[in-house]
């Protein structure tokens, strides 16, 4: 690729996606405002109104109503894309479970938010963290480039015919949603060589008609849902061939996980999302007050890169998982956290250290993050660190 | 677990739980649900068609199968019931405006 | 897709089958054939959860022999408009023929329209899917045993309105489902009655033809649930219509006429009686239905211009 062939574009990572789903050539879009995913459904209404896109936009009444007419249009051979936040995920949650179970190639955008009560407008991870067993395929992407991009590839997972399942690519609200930076959209036509349309499901079509959705005794069920684990086995394969030609086709790829000076870490912060910039900055001054730290981001979440994970890892004693969500009640109470005790914690035997931080879109610095990296030298040999989470931040603690 | 061996194995069955055997539960036999069976006196059934039109079971088969009566009138198309869907619930017989058609009980 | 004019037209072939699970005598199947045979095989049905969709998609088995989809229960309208959607993009663009008219339908129970479906089956409307909705209304939740909805009528007994010294079976009135679909300005909405088949069957024709979104409400005596004997289901249908507890209309760009005239009603009492549902219902209770029923029908009578449904003949 030459410099000359590329056009940078200024846009937020809302913007990035509306560009994606307009270079893949969706066919159906369902709309319905919540901040703050709307400027998504927003620009892509105006790339429809301006002719640069062919879809039908169904101006449905509710999120539950946007996932259900999704899978209609799925249910028909459509390519089709919505996008959410916060309680209009959680307010869908029952339909996402059927569109994983109906094995349908669905792809939506989640500009993260916190979730009531009290309401918070604001960003962190509840919302993604609540619906993190429906059976989706689940990004985490921390730039809009990288929301563009995903967006793209999200199709050609989704539609595999050894996958066929629905793809969330979710990235943190205002702080990526809101926040412009430069990208590189691809154009239509490399989006659409990276990710062809091809009707590779089972659909509604009155010339060779199905049966969808239908009901299942205890002797049928089980099996329904194995296929669903083995297909989610199958998503990890394809979306690690999927970064090789994400790398042929747009120049980019990022891998499973990203990893930023974690080959000699001693310490090593785990985040998602938009921290990324700042924990690299962190793991820099850390390492400047005598801490030899690094940094991992978990990009693929859904399924879980056990294996990326854990050669990332070998080496590092203290691993700091910063969640921003709570799994209440739970020990350690980060969702992520409580993962990563029981895939991995004592395989490597290093210490876990389980962080809460940022709930709400409380701010987290560059020097918050720094010294949460530098207090990881604390937990070093500590066998039962994780079992309590540090809610970072609050008052009076 | 209770699982029988019979049943497909997970990798034999289609992803989404769909079915393409279209209109197979025509090949369900019903008839143990049955108390009563509807039986026709061709006789006196006027193919009125409206045993057809009624049945919430598709069990009355519209037949081109000409029928020609005691008094020489001849039919085009014959009654007949599908005793594997026909579930015995008596509607044939109470909306029939003939009375050709009683509902005699199943033997125990 | 033409309107039937005698039952001679009625299409022989079978695109909903039997060999399904619902209940002997249940005539949610006799009103499924019939919509289906109206669509033809051009058409795609959506279902909600509902007996219908337990009964008659229950893996590895369907009775249905057109593309059909459920989802859940209270989101048909909105799959629905996903497939309305989706039909007009993809033949736009070439993925499917654009020459080829293919028919939206829903098929939904009465919980899943009245309430849980209502706001789903707004928007659908509001938004003007071409597509005909068809609910099937026993008047309760009867899937899952006979619990009240919003289409249950006054003083029927249901599981959870149960008749005691204190309360008589359910308060309140039934929800005029009509109504509230014509609110939304669309081009055609019908009641139907499976005992009528002709008149349900144009309806179904009618709606499928219409320029924009249908809506056809049919009554659907439930033996199970309104504790009557198989045989009589149709029967009772018409005693509906005979006694004026239920109206058969259509409503046509707004204006509403009477497609099953009833010149001399029977008293509701007729209807009540074969009915466990209604067999604690005191005379004076029959009363109060009774001029319930009566003042409905002078309702209908003035937004037809006429004396549709005539008075009680005693």
């Amino acid at each position: 690729m030459t410099l000359a062939s590329t056009r940078v574009k200024v846009a937020t990572a809302n913007e990035a996606a509306a560009e994606a789903v307009k270079d893949v050539d969706v066919d159906v879009v369902a709309i319905y405002p919540i901040t703050p995913q709307t400027t998504v459904v927003e620009k892509i209404a105006e790339f429809v109104a301006n002719g640069d896109l062919d879809a039908e936009l169904i101006y449905v009444e509710s999120e539950h109503s946007a996932m259900s007419a999704l899978i209609g249009a799925s249910a028909c051979g459509a390519r089709a894309f919505t996008s959410t936040s916060s309680q209009g995920l959680i307010y869908m949650h029952e339909v996402l479970h059927i569109a994983s179970g109906m094995r349908l190639p669905l792809v939506m955008c989640v500009a993260m938010r916190a979730l009531s009560a009290p309401i918070s407008i604001w960003n962190d991870h509840s919302d993604l963290m609540s619906v993190r067993d429906s059976g989706w395929v689940i990004y985490v992407a921390s730039s809009a480039q990288e929301v563009y991009d995903t967006t793209v590839m999200a199709y050609r997972l989704a539609e595999d015919p050894e996958v066929l399942l629905p793809v969330m690519v979710a990235y943190d609200g205002f702080i990526a949603s809101h926040t412009a930076e430069p990208f590189e959209p691809a154009g239509r036509e490399r989006a659409l060589e990276l990710s062809p349309k091809r009707r590779t499901w089972s659909r509604l079509d009155p010339d060779s008609p199905i049966t969808m959705g239908t009901i299942t005794s205890p002797e049928y069920y089980y099996e329904f849902k194995y296929q669903q684990v083995v297909a989610m086995e199958k998503a990890l394969e394809k979306a690690r061939e999927l970064e090789r030609a994400a790398q042929r086709v747009l120049g980019r790829s990022y891998g499973l996980i990203e990893t930023y000076k974690i080959e000699d870490a001693d310490v090593a912060l785990l985040v998602m999302g938009s921290y990324w910039d700042n924990a690299r900055l962190a793991v820099d001054e850390a390492r400047r007050r005598g801490t030899r730290a690094g940094a991992l981001r978990l990009r693929l979440y859904r399924p879980f890169p056990l294996e990326e994970l854990e050669r990332a890892l070998r080496g590092v004693s203290v691993l700091g998982v910063v969640d921003r969500a709570i799994s209440y009640g739970a020990r350690p109470s980060g969702p992520i956290a409580l993962e990563i005790a029981a895939s991995i914690g004592r395989r490597l035997d290093l210490s876990l250290v389980s962080i809460v931080a940022g709930l709400g879109q409380r701010t987290v610095t560059v020097e918050d993050l720094t010294e949460l990296a530098v207090s990881l030298e604390n937990a070093r040999g500590a066998r039962d660190a994780h079992l309590v989470t540090r809610f970072y931040g609050v008052r009076g603690l | 677990m209770t699982s029988t061996t019979l049943a497909p194995r997970w990798h034999e069955m289609p992803p989404g739980a769909v079915v393409r055997e279209l209109g197979n539960s025509a090949s369900i036999d019903r008839s143990d649900w049955r108390l009563e069976r509807p039986v026709r006196d061709q006789e006196k059934c006027i193919r009125c068609r409206l045993c057809w039109i009624y049945c919430p079971d598709g069990a009355v088969l519209e037949l081109d199968k000409p029928y020609i009566n005691r008094n020489g009138r001849r039919y085009e198309v014959t009654y007949e019931f599908d005793y594997r869907l026909c579930k015995g619930c008596g509607i044939c017989a109470e909306e029939c405006t003939v009375k050709a058609i009683t509902m005699v009980p199943e033997a125990l | 897709m033409k309107v039937p004019e005698s039952v001679r037209d009625i299409p022989r072939e079978e695109l909903f089958v039997g060999g399904h699970g619902l209940c002997a005598g249940c005539v949610a199947g006799t009103i499924a054939r019939h919509l289906v045979k109206m669509a033809g095989p051009n058409t795609i049905v959506v279902s909600s959860t509902s007996c219908v969709e337990v009964s008659t998609a229950f893996y590895p088995y369907t009775s249905w022999r057109v593309p059909w989809i459920h989802v859940a229960f209270e989101n048909a309208a909105a799959v629905a408009s996903g497939i309305e959607s989706a039909l007009k993009v993809l033949a736009r663009k070439g993925a499917i023929d654009p020459s080829r008219r293919i028919n939206v339908v829903v098929y939904a129970g009465d919980g899943g329209t009245f309430d849980i479906g209502l706001q789903a089956l707004s928007g659908m409307l509001e938004r003007g899917h071409k597509v005909t909705y068809v609910v099937y209304d026993n008047e309760a939740y009867m899937n899952t045993g006979i619990q009240r909805s919003g289409a249950t009528p006054p003083m029927a007994w249901t599981s959870t309105t149960p008749v005691g010294s204190k309360v008589r079976g359910k308060e309140g009135r039934k929800k005029d489902i009509v109504a509230i679909a014509l609110a939304h300005g669309i081009p055609y909405a019908a009641t139907a009655n499976p005992a009528y088949p002709l008149d349900m069957d144009a309806k179904f024709v009618r709606g499928l033809s219409a320029p924009g979104p249908s809506l056809v409400h049919v009554l659907m005596p439930c033996t199970t649930g309104w504790r009557f004997e198989p045989r009589i289901g149709i029967k009772l249908a018409r005693l509906a219509v005979e006694t004026g507890m239920w109206i058969n209309y259509e409503v046509v760009e707004g204006r509403l006429r009477v497609t099953t005239k009833v010149p001399k009603r029977k008293p509701v009492e007729e209807y009540l009686r074969l009915q466990g549902r209604f067999s604690h219902l005191t005379p004076e209770e029959i009363r109060e239905i009774q001029n319930t029923v009566d003042r409905e029908v002078d309702r209908i009578n003035a937004l037809a211009g006429e004396i549709a449904i005539g008075p009680v003949a005693r």
